[in-house]
């Protein structure tokens, strides 16, 4: 039921106690230790010295994705690379990729919190837990395993891709728990059906889900279809990876692992404190990580705190499921994927300012993103051959860039609307 | 010896060509030769008129993405064998075509060709050197 009881159940006033010691510790840390957290503070006069309360945070600058990318790869460390003993990046080439470290402890700290969200699923040492993640520089793969591994569950790291065999390993293997994203569940209940494999005779109990939004009614539908008990969870790399967040079994909202990170919700505009029960931005600053710690982190999540006590006993604060974002950033296929990314491939390969659409849309339960371009005289070619290669450059250079894959569709000049917002050149058709 | 041929690129939908022609005939252009090229998504139009600049600028000026490139335009007999003849002296000289067309012109005594090579050079070279007829810009023009 509990990975670390004591410390999941701890009372309100001695977290918060627990929070304000790690915090002072983290930012004088980072003060001292990373030249772009102390030329900051310096600059704005703050002594990490003087902070006395939860709220002084308050007067500490964000840390954002670009800051990240400012400072790839090891900018941001706060330890010498002697004592990293991991790192993990996003997709992308240099300049817009973010690389992060862990430390011995980190991974093991890492790991107690995938354990803690493991067990709140309901997993325990008896499990055998298919890990359909990515391993890789992305944390979905790795985060699990570690985790998994901890709580002593019997772990088959299968990576993502090749549905047919997921379903074989799953009948022969007898796994009772899954870790994917939630679409790829639905796809697998969908190569199921398929295949003629009933999921009743399977061993599946447990499905954790994360890397992507979804909603109540695919939970509910992958529920009866799969025959088993789907739960939430959340975390990025930037802050950690998976194991930040975590549904229990009360299936009613993330418990945040606060004893690791100080949690603030913000209204993305103001980046004023939202009012109890509203729709807010998660800015995450991490309590423990000795790496890679990061301060006042946007991760530009909206999602609404819970703050009501939770049956399980928990006392960590709730979050609700993911509502979207406050960037322009599309998830797809579990991969984070930015339109500015795309626009600096088309641009590159234009050699102008393209104009493009993206189509994000799901089809049997896979995300599919289609990028229209239009077609300049740059890129337009009286032979078929050459026009096919260029559609194949893109494509190529794009599943490259992003770390997933995209179809090209080529439209004539002027014939996509002109918009001054970017987020307006996103067409999401998902109905999640 | 080379003559200017206009590409047009058309996405696969209703009307397109049809709009085209339509610009073009009240510009008082006139096409001499045209083939498409086409995928599932998208087409090439490939035209031979009278009058590239004009064309280019007013099919521009409707907003169509245009290109010009230089093709050989060869004269033959109207007869069988016509055509075979001059692959034939192509393929000896080991040259690829990358497309071609066709139209036979207004006395129906001659077909004319017209050539997108690999080797653009070295294919008016063979071709010449085995006596088929090139026709300039001003001939297609005027036929």
């Amino acid at each position: 039921m509990y990975w670390q009881k004591e410390q999941e159940c701890l009372a309100r006033p001695d977290l918060e106690k627990l929070q304000l010691q790690r915090l002072a510790h983290t930012l004088k840390r980072v003060g001292s230790n990373v030249p772009f957290y102390r030329n900051k503070y310096s600059q704005l006069h703050l002594n990490p010295e003087n902070v006395t309360s939860l709220e002084g945070l308050r007067d500490y600058p964000f840390t954002s994705k670009q800051d990240l990318r400012d400072n790839y790869p090891y900018g941001l460390f706060a330890v010498p690379l002697r004592d990293v003993v991991r790192v993990h990046a996003s997709s992308g080439t240099t300049g817009s990729s973010t690389v992060v470290g862990y430390t011995r402890n980190d991974i093991v700290t890492w790991s107690d919190m995938v354990a803690r969200i493991l067990c709140g699923a309901g997993v325990t040492p008896d499990d055998v837990i298919q890990i359909a993640f990515g391993y890789g520089l992305f944390t979905g793969g790795f985060g699990l395993h570690y985790g998994a591994e901890r709580l002593g569950a019997s772990v088959i790291p299968i990576s993502s891709g090749n549905t047919k065999r997921q379903i074989q390993i799953m009948q022969d293997f007898k796994t009772t728990a899954l870790v994917c994203t939630p679409s790829y569940a639905l796809k697998i209940a969908d190569v199921m059906m398929d295949m003629g494999v009933n999921p009743n005779g399977l061993s599946l109990r447990y499905g954790l889900f994360g890397a992507e939004p979804w909603s109540e009614a695919m939970r509910q539908e992958i529920n009866s279809r799969l025959g088993i008990r789907a739960t939430d969870n959340y975390g990025l790399s930037e802050v950690m990876g998976p194991g930040v967040a975590g549904e229990c079994q009360e299936c009613n909202g993330l418990h945040i692992n606060e004893d690791h990170f100080l949690v603030e919700l913000l209204n993305p505009d103001t980046l004023e404190p939202v009012a109890p029960g509203e729709v807010g931005e998660l800015v995450l600053t991490t309590l423990t990580k000795e790496a890679f710690p990061v301060i006042r982190y946007r991760t530009r999540d909206l999602t609404r705190l819970l703050p009501e006590p939770c049956p399980c006993g928990r006392t960590f604060v709730r979050m609700s499921r993911m509502l979207g974002r406050s960037d322009d950033m599309l998830i797809i296929k579990g991969v984070n994927v930015f339109p500015t990314q795309i626009e600096a491939i088309l641009f590159d390969i234009e050699g102008t300012e393209p104009h493009y659409r993206l189509i994000v849309e799901r089809e049997n339960n896979e995300d599919k993103l289609t990028v229209m371009v239009e077609v300049v005289e740059s890129i337009f070619f009286d032979e078929m051959k050459k026009q096919k290669a260029l559609v194949e450059t893109i494509k190529k250079r794009l599943a490259s860039e992003l770390g997933v894959g995209v179809e090209i569709k080529l439209v004539e000049e002027r014939s996509l609307e002109r918009f001054n917002g970017k987020a307006a050149r996103v067409i999401d058709k998902r109905q999640l | 010896m080379l003559v200017e041929q206009i590409a047009v690129f058309l996405e696969n939908k209703s009307g397109r060509l049809a709009e085209i022609t339509a610009i073009l005939a009240e510009n008082s252009i006139n096409i001499r030769a045209l083939s498409v090229a086409d995928t599932a998504d998208f087409g090439i139009l490939r035209l031979i008129v009278d009058k590239v600049e004009m064309a280019k600028s007013v099919l521009r000026e409707n907003g169509f993405t245009v290109g010009k490139t230089l093709v050989v335009a060869v004269e033959v007999e109207d007869k069988t064998g016509g055509l075979a003849r001059v692959l034939k002296c192509i393929k000896d000289a080991g040259i690829n075509v990358e497309y071609m067309y066709a139209f036979v012109n207004k006395t129906g005594e001659n077909a004319v060709l017209i050539f997108r090579f690999e080797k653009m050079d070295e294919a008016i070279a063979t071709l010449q050197k085995e006596g088929f007829t090139i026709l300039s810009r001003e001939q297609i023009c005027s036929l």
